[in-house]
């Protein structure tokens, strides 16, 4: 069989069905699971001649190269066009990697503390000890779930006053035998219910933030996947704010926004826009420190590589936050979030 | 930003609607109570000027930073454009923003205060709401004076700032926590509605917290808490009483006598 002849007709064939993708003026969602899939079928081929019979063996790297290749750039192509609400459905990704995939893999030696000492333990937040690299540290991440199972149990990463309360209780710990913390925030919100309600879900939010602004240890929140409202403010106060390429951070969720100020849910997108809630956004309005890369293709199509990123930059905010004396860090924590707003005064 | 359910101010005109009775009510007689009904004492929704007359001596306030103006930082647009939105509510209220705050005196007591007012963009807090929030905070601890601050906000964190609203519930609660750590007495005053952002920082964070009777009060709106668990909510959610009967209440208070108790507070803690 001519191989050559093959890669041709199969890049046609790629470029047609790239081609085909309806494009209006925003990637939709389905646009963006077609281009996906396309590079999917594309590493699929790529599997296959990795390992078929070891015949024509110059040809076979070839082709592997060449989809290589062009697998490589239709990603960057995909990521490069990709509008605020098409980054919002990144960061929901169901294979997204979530709190606990990076704890598993960038945490040594892990003991999970459970319970607020109050009324339960929420599983949309999880608190423990562990080491990474050589420091010692309080992680708090919140968690979504993979199964639907475990996705109900957690609670869709919408925590309950109980897992704000825990979380808190947990910080309180760590001030007291000065060990640093690292947040890893990933919430729609906060558990708008009837029980969170009862149970002074607004109450829960607030204290933390008043805490965590005068906590006396060194604190790190960086946003791994959704970043919403005050339900991710409830972890988010600290001395170092980073954010992935590919998460958001927003006052309210794009839907949320379109429903109430466009009366209808579609404009999701437009909504996405106006709330300028990417990590480039949230750099240029100079809310977050740094925005940390993921690998080509995102976070879940390579999340081991992601977490060693992550875990290099932990290390490396801890090292800075390390040679500040408490007062002076706390004083800077005050200063940085007095700081932030946008008003004349004439 | 909750949703909340439209109710309606106390409108002009000779006669009004009571919204908690339905029934008819004669203006003069609801304004010289303290615009709450006399059939059904329905506490009606009032203006942020109209609560610091209640509340503070005769010619006692003065008002700070009232220059302070709301601007455009994401250049937001929904099917109007921010500016013109601020533009039209300016025009509505007659207030440059949702909060007026200054000092003033309670039976002679001298107090920071601030007020959120519910007809501005439901009371929302953006940067200019927390600035003064803020300032009023910082204000009190130099002053060694209390610090009141009256929420009557639907709105929550204002979506046309964007995060900038968001962190404003972050630097409102860091100038609280100073403030209190310092020694100084905060009360909140919370208003029919009082919800979202403004309840998940500054308004739940006091040393003492009073609310109006029957006021709607939490974090997600009721249509927002309606639409998730999809059924009807109890009778009561999300009242003064129900959070009082929850524990995050310190006291309901009847409008006409809430001047004599704050005096009465203020008169114990500072």
């Amino acid at each position: 069989m001519n191989t050559h002849y093959y890669i041709i007709r199969y890049s046609l064939n790629i470029k047609k069905q790239y081609n085909n993708i309806k494009r209006g003026d925003i990637l939709s969602e389905k646009s963006v699971t077609e281009l996906e899939n396309l590079i999917l079928e594309i590493e699929h081929r790529i599997e296959d001649l990795e390992t078929a019979s070891p015949q024509d063996n110059a040809h076979r790297i070839t082709e592997i190269e060449y989809l290589k290749e062009r697998k490589e750039r239709l990603q960057i192509k995909l990521y490069s066009q990709l509008t605020p609400y098409d980054v919002v459905k990144i960061a929901r990704h169901p294979l997204r990697p979530l709190s606990a995939d990076y704890i598993n893999l960038i945490v040594e030696d892990f003991v999970e503390l459970h319970g607020d000492r109050c009324f339960g333990d929420d599983k949309a937040i999880i608190c423990g000890l562990g080491k990474i690299g050589q420091e010692k540290l309080l992680i708090i991440g919140q968690q979504k779930g993979k199964s639907t199972k475990e996705r109900i149990a957690c609670n869709f990463g919408m925590p309950n006053p109980e897992g704000y309360r825990k979380a808190l209780q947990k910080m309180m710990l760590a001030e007291k035998f000065h060990l640093p913390i690292v947040t890893l925030i990933d919430t729609p919100g906060a558990n708008p219910d009837i029980g969170a309600e009862e149970r002074g879900q607004a109450h829960a939010i607030a204290e933390n933030i008043y805490e965590m602004s005068r906590l006396k240890t060194p604190i790190i929140n960086i946003v791994i996947g959704e970043g919403g409202s005050g339900g991710a403010l409830g972890i988010g106060i600290g001395d170092k704010f980073s954010i992935l390429e590919y998460a958001y951070y927003s006052v309210i969720s794009p839907e949320g926004c379109a429903a109430i100020l466009w009366k209808n849910s579609e404009s999701a997108s437009e909504a996405a826009k106006s709330l300028q809630l990417t990590a480039k956004d949230l750099l240029k309005l100079g809310i977050v420190d740094e925005i940390i890369t993921e690998p080509i293709g995102a976070a879940h199509k390579d999340p081991k590589t992601m977490a060693h990123i992550l875990k290099s930059h932990i290390i490396k905010y801890l090292e800075e936050l390390k040679g500040i004396p408490i007062i002076k860090l706390v004083e800077n924590r005050y200063n940085r979030y007095r700081m932030i707003g946008k008003y004349l005064e004439g | 930003m909750v949703f909340f359910r439209k109710k309606k101010d106390m409108p002009d005109g000779l006669w009004t609607r009571c919204d908690g009775c339905k029934g008819m009510v004669y203006r003069k007689t609801a304004e010289e109570k303290m615009f709450v009904c006399p059939e059904c004492n329905y506490h009606f929704r009032i203006s942020g000027k109209d609560r610091l007359r209640l509340l503070l001596d005769e010619n006692s306030f003065e008002e700070m930073w009232g220059n302070m103006l709301p601007c455009d930082p994401l250049n937001f647009q929904d099917r109007i454009t921010y500016p013109e939105r601020i533009t039209s509510e300016q025009k509505k209220t007659g207030l440059k923003e949702a909060i007026i705050a200054g000092k003033g005196q309670i039976h002679g007591k001298e107090v920071m205060i601030g007020v959120t007012d519910h007809g501005f963009i439901m009371g929302s807090m953006g940067s200019v709401v927390g600035e003064k929030i803020s300032r009023l905070a910082e204000k009190a601890m130099e002053l060694k004076l209390p610090l009141v601050i009256i929420s009557g906000s639907g709105g929550g964190a204002r979506m046309q700032e964007g995060v900038f609203s968001l962190m404003q519930m972050a630097k409102t609660s860091a100038a609280i926590a100073r403030f209190k750590e310092a020694g100084g007495l905060y009360i909140s005053v919370l208003t029919d509605p009082s919800l979202g952002g403004v309840m998940a920082s500054f308004a739940s964070l006091a040393d003492i917290t009073i609310s109006e009777p029957k006021a709607l009060i939490g974090f997600a709106g009721p249509r927002v808490i309606k639409e998730t668990i999809k059924r009807s909510l109890p009778k009561g959610f999300q009242t003064a009483e129900f959070l009082l009967e929850h524990g995050f209440l310190d006291l309901i208070t009847h409008r006409q006598n809430m001047k004599k108790e704050l005096s009465r507070l203020i008169g114990y803690l500072q």
